[in-house]
């Protein structure tokens, strides 16, 4: 079988160049800011990767996926902060110490927020349409306010955490070396997004999305589909909101906001729906337009909310879109 | 008993002061065509969807090799060995011919839950699609994306699909509709060697099909079956003439 | 002691309830009509809010400021649906949601571009600041009283003009064939855009009568929206009649809540780990009010289309 590169192939050959050759440049020359900057455009994107499953893939319009990136964020908050003060999680039924061992953190913030989404997917995914999109935001909403009033956890200031937690063999408090982690974990990330689309699974989940009483008839059931997406989707980014905090050292119920699950959806559509490169696209330019407009004006918000609409009522397809063409087949 | 593939007894259902199905019992044996006629309103797709399972009888029950399914959905139908075709072709447009009869095969295999190697270097699931897709002639559009197909194409890839499920019965909501006059032959002349393999319910408004393929008929008017025979008894009924075919004499 | 309370609460979780309802039958009529879900309803709330506080601080008149509301809010409603809304009645809800959320970015901005980023006053006016006497003994703040009539009022106003007059014969005509009303020559350009008027200047007006009991602010809409979607989907999109139930239900399970959960706690815990654990529950009980319904009717009390 022969392998043409497509124009959205070379595009994502250039993406990824992108986000490999920057922050080594930035390294170079000595500018550690714009590492962090890259950081926080890989761990978004990591975010929305995940929600990308539920939306590109499945048809899910989640707009309460910031419940998930909290969780992540709370995850490791919580666990580092018991760390810190040498405390315990919990002494009873059994005791559970905090860490500041990434692996662990990250293998907690994934299963808790695959919980989460698999309870909030049982409800929500019982309707469609208007009402899920409602229903997401809603529960987020929930959570937001849940945090706020958890005072034993900072309530509305949140929670700060002194130092970065580690990661066996690497220095993750130099900059380089942290987003070399986040890169990789964004890399895995897209690779399992690739094999999902690919897979038996994905095939079926994406037929759910087009025409799902044929789903139906052939003895698969959409909703048993849509909820291991959605449950794999809340993972991930889960697992981003944990980076997320990891690189603020802070986390704050703002994490669990709407306007969050907002952007989420906006660095997807910006890049493109159900494109494999499109979250990342979207969040790199968001962080781009954050720093840039933001620096030339405190109202830059105008400018993105334009754009967005001039994306939304011209332009199909995302970014990757405009310059690759109308989405080709994935086989 | 168990020779009836297909079974519904006295099924019902109204929809606000309308009966859509009106004590509606038939039957489907092994190797046959049973066709359901009737003119437009008679409650043909009310029928479908309580016998595949979307829409749930107000009484009746419906058998499956016969197991009682009445209380199943769409999907369980499904698994049991019932395959429909839809009247508006459900066809996942943005995907490939290859991956909407994958889709067929992947539902008979039963075994969604895979997500990692693709689905399409899955040699089971591609030669049993493959295969379906061979019998309708469309293994050479393989590769083509469903939104590129014609029509008639999109009708074939609708029974495709259904072939690739390797069912037990098929029910197919006019799988004629919108064929000109060749394409409705080759399907007439496919659905005749197809019966062997499972028997078919056909609601179909092609009549020349119709009597071309029917073991049975059963006419549909206003929810009731209000004649069933063979093709000759059908042609000579004066009740089937005077509500139905407007009386041509 | 305990009754006066009671009622008191009563009467705030309907207050609350009945301003809530405000914003959701604008949305959920715009839902039903148009098909369209608009995240930038919490916009319209804060246009209101911010036209009436700017009115009476300009002339000293909380009528005038009212007025200001609606007209600032249905202007705004107007000019919105002429240029941007009626290109996504077609688009599906994904680009609905992406587009009506770039409005909320840019009311936002603007807004605070306009005002500043401190919140500005709007004083209740004089004639109802003080408490009134209900029957029973109990004190009660006029201004509030006033709330629940108002909205009552604009309530049984919607109902009539839905029920009774030309136009509602068209409302209810649109949400179940579109094209049929169309077949009958209404002219259903001229129709959408006084819908979403509609639901603007209800928004407005909710964001005005509410602006005088909390500071008026950019980012006030935004929750207010999302408990009007929670209204909805308690009482299921497209009714009116849902809303108000849905409205009332949620405006009387938060307000309660908050109150008699910590003392519910108290009974069995220290007061302070009561507070804590009663308040984080009760942050949370509409959202457990609505996943209850929708367990139990996944479209909603009224609801007939999923």
């Amino acid at each position: 079988m022969t392998r043409r590169l497509t124009r959205e192939g070379l595009l994502n050959l250039a993406v990824l160049a992108g986000l490999v050759i920057l922050p080594l440049w930035a390294l170079w020359a000595d500018e550690p800011f714009t590492i962090t900057l890259a950081t926080r455009a890989v761990v978004l994107a990591l975010a929305a990767v995940g929600l990308n499953i539920a939306l590109g893939i499945g048809g899910l319009v989640s707009l309460g996926h910031a419940v998930f990136f909290g969780i992540g964020g709370y995850a490791m908050g919580i666990l580092a902060h018991h760390a810190q003060t040498y405390t315990s999680v919990m002494e009873w039924p059994f005791v559970i110490e905090g860490t500041k061992n990434m692996p662990i953190i990250w293998l907690v913030a994934t299963v808790v927020s695959a919980f989460a989404a698999f309870l909030i997917g049982l409800l929500s995914l019982r309707t469609s349409g208007v009402y899920f999109i409602m229903i997401t935001l809603a529960f987020g909403q929930m959570f937001f306010y849940f945090a706020i009033s958890w005072s034993e956890y900072g309530g509305e200031d949140g929670l700060s955490i002194y130092v970065r937690n580690s990661f066996p063999g690497l220095n993750t408090l130099v900059p380089i070396q942290f987003y070399g982690l986040c890169l990789a974990i964004l890399l895995a990330a897209l690779a399992l997004y690739s094999a999902l689309m690919r897979s038996p699974f994905g095939l079926a989940l994406n037929a759910a999305r087009q025409v799902p009483e044929r789903v139906r008839a052939v003895g698969l059931d959409p909703f048993r589909l849509r909820l291991v997406a959605f449950v794999i989707s809340g993972a991930i980014t889960g697992l981003a909101g944990a980076l997320f905090a990891d690189l603020n050292r802070f986390v704050s119920p703002t994490m669990f906001s709407w306007q969050l699950s907002g952007e989420l959806i906006v660095f997807i559509i910006i890049g493109g729906v159900a494109r494999l490169f499109g979250p990342v696209v979207g969040a790199a330019l968001f962080v781009a337009l954050e720093h840039w407009l933001g620096g030339l004006s405190d109202y830059w918000h105008i400018y993105l909310g334009a754009l967005l609409l001039l994306i939304v009522l011209f332009g199909r397809g995302g970014l990757i879109g405009m310059f690759a063409g109308r989405g080709k087949i994935h086989d | 008993m168990t020779d009836l593939v297909l079974e519904t007894c006295s099924l019902n259902k109204s929809f606000g002061a309308l009966k859509a199905t009106d004590a509606v019992s038939i039957t489907l044996k092994p190797g046959e065509i049973h066709a359901i006629i009737g003119p437009n309103g008679a409650g043909k797709s009310t029928l479908i969807g309580q016998i595949s399972g979307a829409l749930p009888p107000d009484s009746g029950s419906v058998l499956l090799n016969g197991q009682d399914v009445t209380t199943l959905p769409p999907p369980a139908r499904a698994r049991l060995g019932l395959a429909r075709t839809f009247q508006i072709s459900q066809l996942a447009m943005e995907d490939t011919v290859l991956q909407n009869a994958c889709l067929g095969a992947l539902g008979a295999s039963g075994k969604p839950w895979r997500f990692f190697r693709p689905a399409l270097s899955n040699t089971a699931l591609r030669d049993a699609a493959e295969r379906a897709l061979e019998r309708v002639g469309l293994l050479e559009h393989a590769a083509t994306r469903t939104a590129e197909l014609s029509h008639g194409q999109r009708r074939q890839l609708e029974v495709a699909i259904a072939l690739s499920l390797s069912p037990r019965a098929f029910v197919m909501d006019e799988p004629m509709a919108g064929l000109g006059t060749e394409g409705s032959a080759t399907m007439t002349r496919f659905l005749d060697e197809l019966r062997r393999e499972a028997p078919i319910l056909l609601v179909e408004h092609d009549m020349d099909a119709v009597f071309a393929l029917a073991d049975r008929i059963s006419v549909l008017v206003y929810g009731r079956i209000i004649a069933s025979g063979t093709v000759d008894e059908i042609r000579k009924d004066q009740a089937v003439r005077e509500a139905y075919l407007g009386d041509a004499e | 002691m305990s009754t006066i309370l009671i009622i008191e609460q009563l009467l705030n979780g309907l207050q609350f309830g009945v301003m809530l309802f405000l914003m959701a039958a604008g949305l959920t009529l715009i839902f039903g009509v148009m098909g369209l879900i608009n995240l930038a309803h919490g916009s319209l709330y804060m246009i209101g809010a911010f036209c009436a506080a700017a009115a009476a601080g300009l002339t000293g008149s909380f009528a005038l400021g009212l007025v200001a509301a609606l007209a600032g809010a249905a202007i705004a409603g107007v000019l919105v649906e002429l240029i941007v809304i009626r290109r996504l009645y077609d688009k599906d809800h994904l680009d609905q949601v992406l587009a009506t959320f770039a409005l909320i970015l840019i009311f936002s901005e603007g807004t605070r571009w306009i005002f500043g980023s401190f919140p500005l006053f709007l004083d209740i006016p004089a004639a109802l600041s003080g408490p009134v006497a209900l029957p029973g003994g109990i004190q009660y703040p006029a201004y509030r009283l006033a709330l629940i009539v108002a909205g009552l009022i604009v309530a049984a106003g919607l109902f009539l003009l839905i029920s009774r007059t030309r136009i509602g014969i068209q409302i209810r005509a649109g949400e179940n064939d579109r094209e049929m009303i169309a077949a009958l020559g209404v002219d259903i350009d001229r129709l959408y855009t006084f819908v979403f008027a509609l639901g603007a200047a209800l928004a407005g007006l909710a964001g005005a009568l509410v602006g005088a009991i909390q500071s008026v602010q950019v980012g006030m809409g935004e929750p207010v929206l999302i408990l009007a979607f929670v209204v909805i989907v308690i009482g299921g999109i497209g009714s009116v009649k849902g809303a108000l139930i849905g409205a009332v239900l949620v405006g009387l399970t938060d307000t309660l809540g908050k109150i008699f959960l910590p003392q519910l706690f108290a009974l069995f815990m220290d007061p302070a780990a009561a507070n804590q654990t009663g308040a984080s529950l009760a942050s949370m009980s509409i959202y457990v009010l609505m996943a209850l319904v929708l367990i139990w009717r996944p479209t909603g009390l009224f609801g007939a289309r999923a």
